[in-house]
């Protein structure tokens, strides 16, 4: 229930980001150099011919490039540093937004329940800080990124033990 | 009712209604105060329906119903019930003492209300040490209908301070946050109700978090923190008039406000370089001074009670600590918690000496503590596993703060020396982050 609700939360995105991409984002044969390259690429052309916004589900393999599937990071028990698993994706996503300059992404961070909300507004904005650093290195601009914290006001998911706490632990990478 | 659209990039909704002079809570989220343990011997008191002189069969309103509600839910009184009186006087002469004491009661107050006119009314009370015989109280006040209920409020803080020496803070308030709903459906209320849980209003409501309120020292604003619009900011919100201003919408964090003792400043929390750090701001002249440098979080800042030094919260020597600076610019900041490697959300005791904190165990637990501030003493005064945001009673003799039953998040309150222990849950729904407003104005 708690992942498909996360699943759903993802696919919105994807569709929303799908439809801002074809309509004004990715200028032509602006797509990033390496990594997701050719999926960035195929979307933009697949895309062309449909009304605005509608992307396909499945079936077709130039529907929502797997870059935009990854829009959460999670993060330790009182960490806010990238945890290696996370380097690639966020690597796509700094080179994503280094080849579409128009591109912009608002880096929400998270907490877990524990403490006090306030402190963990601060655990929350400093994991933002984490991913808003990595996508400057990976050629993202300033101008691209804003960053705000949730702290553990909005949980992705309802309860009081770890397994509940490591998926509330997050940045999620929403574009706009 | 006025309500502020605010920008809806993805078609959710973004919007917060304000209520100008606050809509009322409806039943279901109304709380409820259940005592959990009181002290070992409460004073035995009687409280005798009042006396009604007036046109019609009844009272405007039960008096008695209200004092006795206050008290025995002060867990330091034991009332006796009505149906255990063997009489019932509502003037001096009608009291046999030799009764009373065969009740085992020690304390009797008695009164009637007198209808003056229209809406008008006299009340009259008396407090009596049955033992002795002698009379503690004795005092009439005129009073409108509307003002009856906070009336039998005022009378239970005189009774409650003349028989255990601690000022009454029955006719005080709480602000509280609830979140109802899961989801895009979520809903965040912050309400501002009696002490009693009564007359709780909406002062703001969003499908976005409402966090962090704080009551200006006259108890006549709130500030808080709210994210409409996917961006964090504290207002200043009127009670009286719903109005309500952005005192700070920066970049990043804006956050943990709380006013200084005199009221003209906030202390409040910002990222503007990225990181979070203390800050002043001067409600009148809008300047803004930054009180810490440091890349570590600093945040939750209290005012001491001279308004001349902050108590925050600090993570430079790792876990989250308390720590003590000047309000002023470029200030060397004092590390003053040691015990545990968690301790935050400080909130100062009424007489300057104490702070209420968080304070997580050695079994991870959280729970809230009192911290003497010149002998460095921590004392442990709850026993949950998340209790979180404490906030001192005006009188300095109570703690609310918020805890978990199973899965709900309920308030719940703690006398400073441990002894009565409440629990306040609404029916459905998350309450927490109490704040207790400051002693009603006179």
């Amino acid at each position: 229930m708690r992942s498909y609700k996360v699943l759903l939360a993802c696919l919105m995105t994807v569709l929303a980001v799908a439809g801002c991409n074809r309509s004004n984002t990715i200028p032509d044969g602006a797509v990033p150099a390496e990594a997701d390259s050719d999926r960035g690429a195929s979307t933009t052309g697949a895309d062309s011919g449909r009304p605005g916004g509608f992307e396909a589900l499945d079936g077709d393999s130039s529907a929502a490039p797997e870059l935009m599937d990854q829009l959460v990071v999670y993060f330790e028990f009182d960490s806010s540093d990238i945890r290696a698993d996370f380097n690639s994706m966020l690597a796509g996503h700094g080179q994503y937004l280094a080849a579409n300059p128009n591109a912009q992404v608002r880096l929400e961070g998270h907490a877990d329940e524990r403490g006090s909300r306030e402190y963990n507004i601060g655990l929350g904005e400093r994991r933002a800080q984490s991913v808003r650093r990595i996508l400057l290195l990976q050629g993202a601009t300033a101008g691209q990124l804003s960053t705000v914290s949730y702290g553990e006001e909005r949980p992705a998911a309802v309860g009081s033990d770890e397994e509940t706490y490591t998926l509330n632990r997050r940045v999620e990478l929403v574009y706009r | 009712m006025h309500c502020i659209s605010t920008g809806s990039r993805w078609g959710m909704r973004a919007f917060v209604c304000l209520m100008l002079a606050g809509v009322a809570v409806s039943a279901h989220a109304q709380l409820r105060i259940r005592i959990t343990s009181g002290v070992e011997r409460p004073v035995p008191i009687a409280i005798v329906p009042f006396g009604w002189q007036g046109s019609g069969g009844a009272a405007p309103f039960d008096l008695a119903a209200v004092i006795t509600a206050d008290l025995g839910n002060s867990g330091r009184f034991a009332p006796l019930p009505t149906s255990d009186m063997v009489s019932r006087p509502t003037e001096p002469s009608q009291v046999n003492f030799q009764n009373w004491r065969l009740l085992e009661t020690d304390v009797l107050l008695i009164g009637r209300i007198v209808e003056d006119g229209v809406d008008r009314y006299t009340i009259v009370f008396q407090l009596f040490d049955v033992l002795r015989g002698e009379q503690l109280l004795a005092f009439r006040v005129a009073r409108a209908g509307a003002e009856l209920r906070e009336t039998a409020h005022q009378i239970a803080n005189m009774v409650f301070e003349e028989v255990t020496g601690i000022p009454g803070v029955f006719d005080t308030r709480i602000a509280y946050v609830t979140e109802t709903g899961e989801g895009d459906a979520r809903e965040y209320r912050l309400i501002v109700a009696d002490a009693d849980g009564e007359n709780a209003r909406i002062i703001a409501e969003s499908p976005q978090p409402l966090m962090s309120p704080a009551w200006s020292p006259d108890g006549r604003r709130v500030a808080y923190v709210s994210f409409e619009g996917n961006q964090s900011a504290i207002y200043l919100q009127t009670l009286r008039t719903g109005n309500r201003e952005v005192v700070s919408r920066r970049a990043g964090v804006n956050g943990a406000p709380v006013f200084s003792p005199d009221g003209r400043q906030l202390a409040l929390t910002l990222s503007l370089d990225g990181n979070l750090d203390l800050y002043t701001l001067d409600l009148a002249t809008q300047v803004l001074r930054r009180i810490t440098e440091n890349p570590a979080i600093d945040t939750e800042a209290v005012w001491s009670a001279d308004g001349r030094s902050l108590f925050f919260v600090s993570d430079r020597a790792g876990g989250p600590q308390i720590y003590r600076t000047e309000a002023v610019p470029g200030s060397r900041a004092e590390r003053l918690t040691f015990e545990g490697r968690y301790n935050t959300r400080p909130r100062l005791s009424p007489d300057g000496r104490q702070l209420a904190l968080i304070h997580r165990d050695a079994s991870s637990n959280d729970r809230i503590a009192t911290f003497d501030i010149d002998t460095g003493l921590l004392q442990v005064l709850t026993d949950g596993r998340l209790d979180e945001s404490p906030s001192f009673a005006p009188n300095g003799a109570v703690i609310i703060y918020a805890t978990r039953v199973g899965r709900q998040g309920v308030l719940a309150s703690v006398s400073t020396d441990g002894r009565v222990r409440q629990q306040i849950a609404a029916a459905a729904g998350e309450v927490r982050e109490p704040v207790w407003s400051p002693f009603a104005l006179p």
